[in-house]
């Protein structure tokens, strides 16, 4: 009988019978060919590799993440519910020992999914990662943690979520957003002043091959990653870096993915993206499940894999090193520039403009933050859409301090409705959520 | 007049039935190194001056193949894998006589590589050479496709005993299972059909005329002819026997747990109104993990004659069994010793199982009867804990659409039913435990023969259609058929029922028998650049295991 190095857990959910639209990439065919090849290696016999039915999440689960507007059940659908359940009974098999890693082979995806959720952008209505965390934080007491984002898109709901948590580290790496979709991801994209330097980026050029990934691997990540000392890593697994996918232009394989997996170790992967359902899905998730079993992937290879084909160029080679080093330089620097920061205090704000493609809304945000020197500072943002819909949500950190508490509350409280559809509450240290509407 | 028998590790049991019920019942001790003994003896036996003509059916259950296994008596058997991308195929090794071979198909059963014709001939003048008659052919993704197995399989010729592809024991995808089903059908080819000629001359010259059935691992028979050619389906024919006797005393609109309660084991199974539950997969047997349709069984090291231990002031029951229990000349305590004690059980030597019980009770520091009343509640206890979390994973069965999620069926048994030698000693306390009422099961000494006796013929089809690449395929029945692009869910069905119908009535059953039901039905529409190409849908449907028509009647469960 074979037996699996490592005990992990899969939950494999589908979603057969759920779609976006006919004929988009996210359809219900995505993970079939997958599901064929899963079962055709007999992965699920293997001593060791145990399945897991996913958890429905429920209201609270959302409402520790993100500000829903109108509603939670609005902007979500069963298949959402189920999606990030399979993340959240995946994570909680792993909190609770029963197997050492696990794998959410989960669909619809999350990672484009921000705070604040109008709808649909990027094929996300919720954040299935984020959920999943701020659960695992509430249920199991777990602080620090790193997410890797290795979807071939800029992770940017996800970054969007833990722009201001000193205790997220947020590392993705993705084609430049100069040639993809959702256009962000620049290395100078850091995090805000209470959490500056935990956000980190590195883009790709076009063709990068395994050989670029596996160099940000041992130079950005391995090494960011001993410094953080998260107590969990998650990554955002997304396949389509793979040289068949039809939306990206990357060179990444099977092979590739299956050594990135084995090299990082994560604790808990979750798929993401990848719409080369035939070419590339069923035999990159093989090799995930096997890199993360610890078993032998050396023959798990696409039908037409030629390494020598795949390279890529040296002056791709020289880009990636270029940015690691630019990366890296910032790694360093962060530490004493958010010192800076912090020594300044009062308040920071920005202001921005999402697009959410998938629903085709558009957003306006204006975001403030209360500088703290005692705690990852209290925040708010005012968002606004082309459909009218304006709204004012208040965020008090899991370990907010005395004074941002009250500051919060406060503005929660206190903020007039002239203005606003819904106000929202997010007390992350005392697990409250709650909204005042107009009667 | 019905025949039906069941060859046990200890007794083999047989039953005569007629259309008023049961007519005789004999118990046989089995002769494991002789089963054509017990099998012949136990047939004698039951059709003691009874006019042999008469009989309109016989129906076997035996441990041939599954004791081959656990033994190791097995043949040796030349396989050729072939495998393509995924788990390198050396890692299922079935012996000495296994070949990885060129060719690869993929999941949509495109070819991705050819084999190499010079490659098997050589295989194949090896084998010859070694000796070897049994011979399995399994390819990666060969119930998508099942080109390269069938040209292996030409390629072998004529001179070999016994040639069996992969894509003809199941529609299921799993490779690894698929390698050890092929093995242990080829191993075990040999012995299975020896033992059924012999049996089969024997019947007919003893003036039998009635066709002979045997008893599969999912609770149906097959035809005897029908069954030479996969006779890996018998393997733990045994429990699905019992299970099988359950079935007419089990509520008609409800949910029942089955407890086979025996000397060295309990078998523990559900039945969802009157129909059993299925393996998703198939048989695990010793190391091997199969794709053999089977009933969910449970099977746990704890029965009447399980021997009792105590371990640092611990009560243990099993896992093994060295003999009967003291009060039936036996070395060791054991339950039924507890039984004898409490007069629960009528037959025994009280005196040696008072012995028994003293024994126990010294070692727990406590009297005979403390110790007997503890070894009768732990044993409910367990059985019932066993059960239970059987319910339990049932329940979590994983499950793949949004809809079967929110729909999902929740298995919660209303009542337990017990059959097996100690079984109506043991009714009244399982019911206090499990909280559930128990019945227990009418003759319940030969109800595994009367389970056997009254199976119906069950099979399995899954069809597999492809619109873009224009097919239908049956793998297991080498059905292929061009379709086009109008071909839906709904043609999918009838041509499954269709193909399935005439399954059965070859493998031996009779019309008004076939209960048939979908148990997959899957489409996706196949798109490929922003356009539908093509429609994938996948069927499976099969005959319910069941009981024939007549079973009420003879049963006496006639409303």
């Amino acid at each position: 009988m074979i037996k699996a190095a490592n005990k992990i857990g899969l939950v494999f959910f589908p979603a057969f019978d759920w779609a976006i639209s006919p004929t988009h990439p996210e359809r219900e065919e995505r993970l079939l060919y997958t599901q064929d090849q899963v079962f055709e290696e007999g992965l699920l016999d293997v001593d060791g590799i145990v399945e897991f039915k996913p958890d429905m999440i429920n209201r609270d689960d959302i409402r520790r993440v993100h500000f829903c507007v109108p509603d939670e059940w609005t902007v979500t659908t069963e298949s959402h519910l189920l999606s990030a359940g399979g993340a959240k009974a995946i994570g909680s098999a792993v909190l609770e020992k029963k197997v050492q890693k696990g794998f959410a082979l989960v669909r619809p995806p999350g990672h484009h999914a921000m705070r604040v959720v109008h709808g649909a952008r990027g094929f996300c209505n919720i954040n299935i990662e984020a959920i999943m965390i701020e659960y695992l934080r509430d249920a199991y007491g777990v602080d620090r943690v790193a997410i890797v984002d290795t979807d071939c898109h800029h992770g940017d709901g996800t970054q969007d979520i833990y722009w201001n948590d000193p205790d997220t580290l947020f590392l993705s790496l993705h084609q430049d957003g100069r040639t993809l979709y959702p256009g962000s991801g620049f290395p100078h994209e850091l995090g805000g002043p209470t959490a500056f330097g935990t956000t980190i980026n590195v883009p790709l050029p076009p063709q990068t091959s395994e050989e670029g990934f596996l160099y940000v691997l041992e130079n950005v990540i391995i090494p960011v990653l001993e410094d953080f000392k998260p107590e969990l890593v998650i990554n955002s697994a997304g396949q389509d870096n793979h040289y068949t996918d039809p939306i990206t232009n990357m060179r990444f394989s099977a092979q590739g993915y299956a050594k990135l997996t084995e090299k990082l170790s994560p604790d808990i992967a979750v798929l993401e993206g990848g719409y080369s359902i035939e070419g590339a899905l069923p035999y990159v998730n093989v090799g995930i499940i096997l890199a993360l079993a610890g078993m032998d992937y050396s023959t798990v290879r696409e039908p037409d894999y030629d390494f020598e084909k795949l390279r890529q160029s040296s002056a791709i080679t020289d880009h990636i090193r270029k940015v690691c080093d630019q990366v890296m330089d910032y790694w360093q620097e962060a530490p004493s520039l958010r010192e800076q920061m912090l020594d300044s205090g009062g308040i920071t704000e920005r202001e921005r403009t999402i697009y959410y493609d998938t629903d085709n809304i558009l957003e306006n945000q204006k975001e403030k933050i209360v500088v703290c020197r005692d705690c990852p500072g209290v925040w708010s943002v005012e968002s606004w859409t082309d459909r009218g819909k304006r709204i004012y949500a208040v965020h008090i950190p899991r370990k907010a301090c005395e004074k941002c508490v009250d500051i919060g509350m406060e503005w929660y409280e206190k903020t007039p409705f002239r203005h606003f559809d819904i106000i929202f509450l997010q007390d992350r240290k005392n697990k409250v959520f709650k909204s005042r509407r107009p009667s | 007049m019905i025949i039906g028998l069941d060859v046990g590790g200890t007794h083999t049991d047989v039953v005569l039935v007629d259309s008023q019920g049961l007519v005789r019942q004999v118990k046989v001790p089995t002769d494991i190194d002789n089963l054509f003994d017990s099998v012949l003896g136990g047939l004698d036996e039951v059709s003691k001056n009874i006019d042999v003509s008469r009989v309109s059916r016989v129906v076997l259950s035996t441990t041939l193949t599954t004791n081959a296994i656990a033994s190791g008596h097995l043949d040796p058997v030349g396989m050729i894998v072939s495998s393509g991308p995924g788990l390198n195929p050396e890692i299922f090794r079935t012996g000495k006589h296994y070949y990885c071979v060129q060719g690869s198909i993929d999941h949509r059963g495109r070819e991705v590589q050819p084999i190499e014709p010079t490659e098997i001939e050589a295989i194949a003048s090896h084998l010859r050479a070694d000796g070897i008659e049994a011979v399995g052919v399994v390819g990666k993704f060969s119930v998508r496709n099942p080109c390269h197995e069938n040209k292996i399989v030409k390629i072998l010729g004529k001179s070999f005993n016994y040639i069996l592809a992969g894509h003809r024991v199941s529609g299921n995808l799993n490779f690894p299972r698929r390698i050890a089903t092929v093995y242990l059908n080829a191993a075990v080819y040999s012995i299975y059909k020896n033992f059924f000629d012999a049996v089969s001359n024997a019947l007919r010259a003893k003036g039998f005329v009635a066709p002979i059935l045997i008893l599969k691992a999912d609770g149906g028979t097959v035809s005897l002819d029908a069954s030479l050619q996969y006779p890996g389906q018998t393997i733990l024919s045994g429990p699905a026997a019992s299970i099988m006797g359950a079935v007419p005393y089990a509520s008609e609109n409800g949910e029942s747990i089955v407890m086979d309660i025996g000397g060295t084991t309990t078998d523990i199974a559900v039945l969802v109104k009157q129909v059993p539950l299925l393996e998703p997969l198939g048989i695990e047997i010793g190391q091997y993990k199969t794709l053999i349709r089977a009933l969910k069984t449970i099977s746990i090291p704890l029965g009447g004659d399980s021997v009792i231990k105590v371990k640092d002031g611990v009560l243990d029951i099993g896992p093994e069994r060295v003999g009967p229990a003291m009060a039936f000349g036996g070395s060791e305590p054991t339950p039924t010793d507890a039984l004898v004690f409490l007069k629960k059980m009528e037959s025994g030597d009280f005196q040696k199982a008072k012995m028994a019980m003293e024994k126990v009770g010294g070692l727990l520091g406590c009297s005979p009867a403390d110790a007997a009343e503890r070894i009768f509640s732990e044993f409910c206890h367990r059985l019932t804990v066993v059960a239970k979390d059987m319910v339990t994973s049932i329940n979590q069965k994983p499950v793949y659409t949004v809809h079967e999620f929110l729909e999902s069926y929740q298995v919660s048994p209303t009542e337990l039913l017990v059959l097996g030698g100690p079984a109506s000693c043991f009714a009244s306390k399982l019911s206090e435990v499990s909280s559930l009422p128990v019945r227990v099961v009418p003759n319940a000494r030969v109800a595994n023969a009367l389970g056997a006796a009254l199976a119906r013929t069950t099979c399995e089809i899954t069809l597999f259609v492809d619109t873009e690449r224009r097919v239908a395929s049956a793998p297991e029945e080498s059905f292929y058929k061009p379709v086009d692009d109008r071909f839906s869910v709904k043609d999918a069905r009838e041509l499954a029922f269709s193909l399935l119908r005439t399954k059965a009535l070859q493998s031996g059953a009779k019309m008004e028998d076939i209960d048939m039901e979908v148990t997959e039905e899957l489409q996706f529409n196949m798109v490929r650049g922003f356009y539908t190409t093509g429609r994938n849908i996948r069927v499976k449907v099969q005959v319910k295991p069941g009981l024939i028509s007549e079973y009420k009647q003879i049963t006496g469960t006639e409303a």
